[in-house]
């Protein structure tokens, strides 16, 4: 964990310490510690990966077996091999799924990596990692004496009901602000009860184990010094982080100057500030607004063309801005799948272009949001909903450039949340009504209009 | 609202008539429903004013409450009503077939299969609206903690002999209604909406009489029009001609008909009661007629062909119930476990997922809905190629070029499905799109062909024939088996009290037990005042 150059004028705050410090706390908790969980939160990009993977070492050098639990396979593929890449001496069990194709074929060129569909054939290793549905599959004879829970979360407590069997002290890290789980069908009957079904994994925890410790990461080393503060305060409120880099630190160049469109001036805004808004005039659309798609497009294909290049406190040198580097963030698989076909159409491959659910837990330089509420005729829980919001917001190292329609505003206005409030559910703060005027205000400094 | 939906919405807004969401009926529709029509008290939850209830449109049996805030007169309602509904319900109990389960053998924990019975029909009750399956539940939570005398001679105010029985009954089938594609208790609004669009909201969709209006207009006059009239036409006293469907009652007819009614029962005036089984007959009897016109509706739709197979588990669900009143176990517990309300959502997940897939299997026009979001594609086949599979044993893979006019969201490897004769179903991959042919794609086929080197005749498309890929599975697994209740973790708040291993001892002593729960609701001295 690399704290980065600190910034001149930050002297009062060394992220690099309290960052280490919050650290060393959740180590302590865990290896000394004589509660059952240690529950952690982390903001985006405050290194939870990295933690993760410093417990389970440590852990693993304490001879204590452990069983990590992700809860998708890409999740599990990434933490086996930042374990592998971390200490290639350290064997890793990765279980998986019999179908075929159920884990990157990379972990095979991986010698400290064994897999297996059986857990059986993972006896004796130190660490086994798996995705939450394999473990819930599993029978052992003895519990593991340790587990992480990775992105608990997004875990819903009914998961962590079939696993929980399987450990017996448990380090769950999550990120409270990305999006809750969800059930297709109702489960207000539950609404309330300390253990429903329905509700995400830390919070039954918590519901039953009130005293465990609770640890908080309190530097984002993805956010820079440009959007950390209003993540922060929009989606985290009253549990507030700081950029591990300041103002400064981090650049985003272009070669080639501004064509003077709106397209190229709102890319010049975020290369400059790190936010940019480009404002379609107010209309009711389709879900797959196909001129919101285009301009999404636009302004991923001007990106590459004007030659960008980052510059940031991992190295001295600058950074091309390549495909790779780039995302594409909507509410919708539709409007993904017409963001791609318009990508296609401009010749543009290989940037990711996914709904806020699949792009949790991913890091870019630039990101490119379709508004979830633009031309819309109206404001569901669905679209309001803070965590949406907060992933689409918080996945860039540099800049985010929102397209949307005029009008969100007022349609906020005349949709106030309306969800029954239900006894014994905590109420979340801020709830997405709040949160999403609270990211509008800010964007409406960033704004460039465009009439297509 | 899915983009066919809306779409047939504005299509019966422009035709003024409902227009079609199905082919085919999704539900099943048993021979004999019980109809069960209730109205409610307004301010006082649970006091019923009186009920419409039977199996023979033209016999309902009225039931009432002259004096609904008069508990022995509510229980006597209930005592009727237990009469009434329990006969039905256990007239299909002792007609079984032979049948096989599967369970988990106590000794070896292996799943092993079981002869068993399943009786060869269910009770299906009908109530006309959403309203009316939330009323149900809350009769059955207000009478399956009863105690009649016969079971504790000391309870101080005992219920009429098997009211409780009727209130596990009505809790069964209250749950049973929340799994999605569950027939033992419908709403006709839920019913009919799901298989017709109107050209009003789904809010408004809840008023049978406007719904129905929508659905069958008067000769002559639009939906629109008669939908209006359902909902807002009054008598020249101020009473609506078309009562709502309830068990809510219309504030004029409360205030102007039904308290000098009561108040005429209550100071004892001779015919008070006939007056008022009149009164409350006359505004049931609509809605009465109503639910039995769209029981007339939907029988003229032709069952879909995996109906059978979701109400057999209906069937099995009224079994289990059967059995365990029949173990004398203890009425439904005022709330479920950890264990017992995850194995709930996860059920129902799964049969939202096989209701889903199966009524785009049974149904065209749902296909059709399906395809245009991009989750099942139908074209031509325009190519078969033969293709063998690496490995040890080389199996037929052939590929299929298919040409569709559909987008189907495909990622890389994307799994496809696709219905064979004698309901098995045939899995696919996705290949590639064909390049510089718009619609074209190749799947590969992977499996449904036999164990052969040869696939089986009739496995694999011919070239010119139309075939459909679904993107999502045709019979959806069930989640994991959870732990028993004596099991639950210590992240769940460890087991439930009374769930026989109390205080088991914890794994390991050196950690510290979790948190007890406080009492639920203690008996306080303001509880006897």
């Amino acid at each position: 964990m690399s704290p980065g150059i600190p910034a001149p004028d930050r002297t009062a705050f060394d992220p690099g310490a309290a960052a280490t410090a919050a650290t060393e706390a959740i180590l302590r908790d865990t290896l000394h510690g004589d509660r059952r969980g240690v529950v952690v939160d982390s903001p985006p990009g405050a290194g939870k990966s990295t933690l993760v993977v410093r417990a389970a070492r440590e852990l693993a050098a304490a001879g204590r077996p452990l069983m990590i639990v992700a809860q998708t396979n890409a999740q599990v593929d990434d933490l086996v091999l930042r374990l592998a890449e971390k200490d290639p001496e350290l064997p890793v069990g990765r279980l998986h799924s019999s179908e075929p194709g159920a884990y990157d074929p990379a972990l095979e060129e991986v010698p400290s990596v064994r897999t297996a569909a059986k857990v059986a054939d993972l006896k004796g290793l130190p660490i086994v990692v798996a995705t939450a549905a394999k473990w819930a599959y599993t029978k052992v004879d003895e519990p593991w004496p340790h587990a992480i829970v990775d992105e608990a979360y997004q875990m819903r407590s009914d998961a962590l009901l079939t696993v929980a069997g399987l450990f017996e002290r448990a380090l769950f890290v999550g990120d409270p602000g990305q999006l809750d789980p969800f059930s297709v069908v109702g489960a207000d009957q539950w609404a309330g009860l300390s253990y429903d079904p329905s509700a995400s994994a830390v919070s039954t925890l918590l519901a039953h184990n009130p005293d465990l410790p609770q640890h908080r990461l309190p530097v984002s080393w993805r956010l820079p010094a440009s959007a950390a503060p209003l993540v922060s305060h929009a989606f985290y409120p009253y549990t507030p982080f700081r950029s591990g880099t300041g103002y400064g630190d981090r650049r985003l160049t272009l070669g080639v100057p501004s064509d003077g469109s709106a397209v190229d001036r709102v890319v010049d805004e975020a290369a400059e500030t790190g936010w940019g808004l480009l404002e379609l005039p107010d209309r009711r659309t389709p879900r797959t607004d196909p001129e919101a798609v285009h301009a999404v497009a636009l302004v991923v294909r001007r990106l590459l063309d004007r030659g960008g290049a980052t510059v940031s406190e991992r190295g001295p040198d600058p950074a091309p801005l390549t495909a790779d580097r780039i995302a594409v963030g909507t509410a919708h698989r539709d409007q993904a799948a017409a963001v791609r076909a318009a990508l296609a159409g401009l010749g543009v491959t290989g940037v990711a272009v996914d709904t806020a659910n699949r792009l949790q837990g991913r890091e870019f330089d630039v990101t490119v949001v379709l508004h979830p509420l633009s031309g819309r005729p109206d404001a569901t829980a669905f679209h309001l909903e803070t965590g949406r919001l907060c992933v689409l917001a918080s996945r860039h190292r540099h800049a985010c450039i929102v397209v949307c329609r005029e009008g969100v505003a007022q349609l906020l206005d005349e949709h106030p949340s309306t969800e029954p409030v239900q006894l014994g559910v905590t109420v979340k703060f801020p709830d997405g009504w709040e949160a999403n005027h609270a990211v509008l205000a800010h964007l409406a400094e960033h704004r460039v209009p465009w009439r297509p | 609202m899915s983009l066919i939906d809306v779409l047939a919405r504005m299509e019966a807004v422009a035709a003024g008539r409902a227009t079609p969401l199905a082919t085919v009926r999704h539900r099943h529709l048993a021979a004999r429903p019980l109809v069960f029509v209730p109205l409610t008290t307004a301010g006082e939850t649970g006091a019923p004013l009186g009920a419409l209830v039977g199996t023979d449109r033209e016999k309902p049996l009225l039931l009432t409450v002259p004096q609904p805030r008069d508990r022995d007169l509510r229980f006597a309602f209930f005592a009727e009503l237990a009469d009434a509904v329990l006969p039905y319900v256990d007239s299909f109990a002792d007609d079984v077939e032979p049948a096989e389960r599967k369970e988990t053998d106590p000794e070896t924990g292996k799943r092993v299969t079981v002869e068993t019975e399943l009786c060869a029909e269910a009770p299906q009750m009908l109530v006309p609206s959403a309203a009316g399956v939330e009323f149900v539940r809350l009769l059955g939570r207000s009478m399956r903690f009863r105690r009649t005398a016969e079971q504790d001679p000391d309870t101080p105010y005992p219920a009429p002999p098997r009211v409780p029985l009727l209130g596990r009954w009505l809790t069964h089938l209250g749950e049973r209604a929340r799994v999605p594609g569950s027939s033992l208790l419908l709403p006709m609004t839920g019913l009919l909406s799901r298989h017709w669009a109107t050209g009003q909201s789904s809010a408004e969709d809840q008023h049978l009489g406007a719904l129905l209006a929508w659905i069958d207009p008067p000769e002559g006059e639009s939906g629109q029009d008669a939908a209006l009239r359902a909902e807002t036409a009054r008598d020249a006293a101020g009473q609506l001609r078309c009562p709502p469907a309830g068990p809510a009652t219309d504030p004029a007819f409360d205030n102007g008909l039904l308290a000098p009614a009561i108040a005429r029962y209550d100071a004892g005036l001779p015919g008070a009661r006939e007056e008022f089984d009149a009164l409350v007959a006359g505004v049931l009897r609509p809605t009465w007629d109503a639910v039995w016109r769209a029981v007339d509706l939907l029988r003229a739709l032709p069952e879909g062909s995996r109906v059978p197979d979701r109400w057999r588990r209906d069937r099995w669900s009224y079994t289990a119930h059967r059995d365990r009143v029949r173990a004398g176990e203890p009425p439904q517990p005022r709330l479920d476990d950890a264990v017992t309300a995850a194995q709930k959502l996860a059920s129902r997940e799964t049969a939202q997922a096989q209701l889903d897939a199966q009524e785009a299997l049974d149904d065209p026009l749902v296909m059709a809905g399906r395809r245009l979001t991009g989750e099942a594609m139908e074209g031509e086949v325009t190519e078969v190629e033969m293709a063998m599979s690496e490995g040890k044993r080389p199996m037929p893979r052939p590929l299929v070029t298919l040409r569709t006019g559909d987008r189907p969201q495909l990622e890389e490897r994307a799994k496809l499905y696709r219905p064979l004769d004698g309901g098995r179903t045939q899995t696919a991959e996705f290949v590639a799109y064909v390049p510089e042919q718009p619609g074209t794609l190749v799947v590969r086929l992977t499996g449904g062909m036999g164990r052969g080197k040869t696939p089986e005749p009739g496995s694999v498309p011919a070239k010119g024939d139309r075939v459909c890929w679904t993107l999502f599975e045709h019979a959806p697994r069930g989640g994991p088996e959870l732990p028993a209740p004596e099991d639950t973790p210590w992240t769940h708040g460890g087991p439930p009290p009374g769930s026989g291993a109390g205080g088991a001892a914890p794994a390991q002593t050196a950690l510290p037990a979790p948190a007890p729960l406080p009492d639920p609701d203690p008996v306080t001295a303001e509880d006897f005042l």
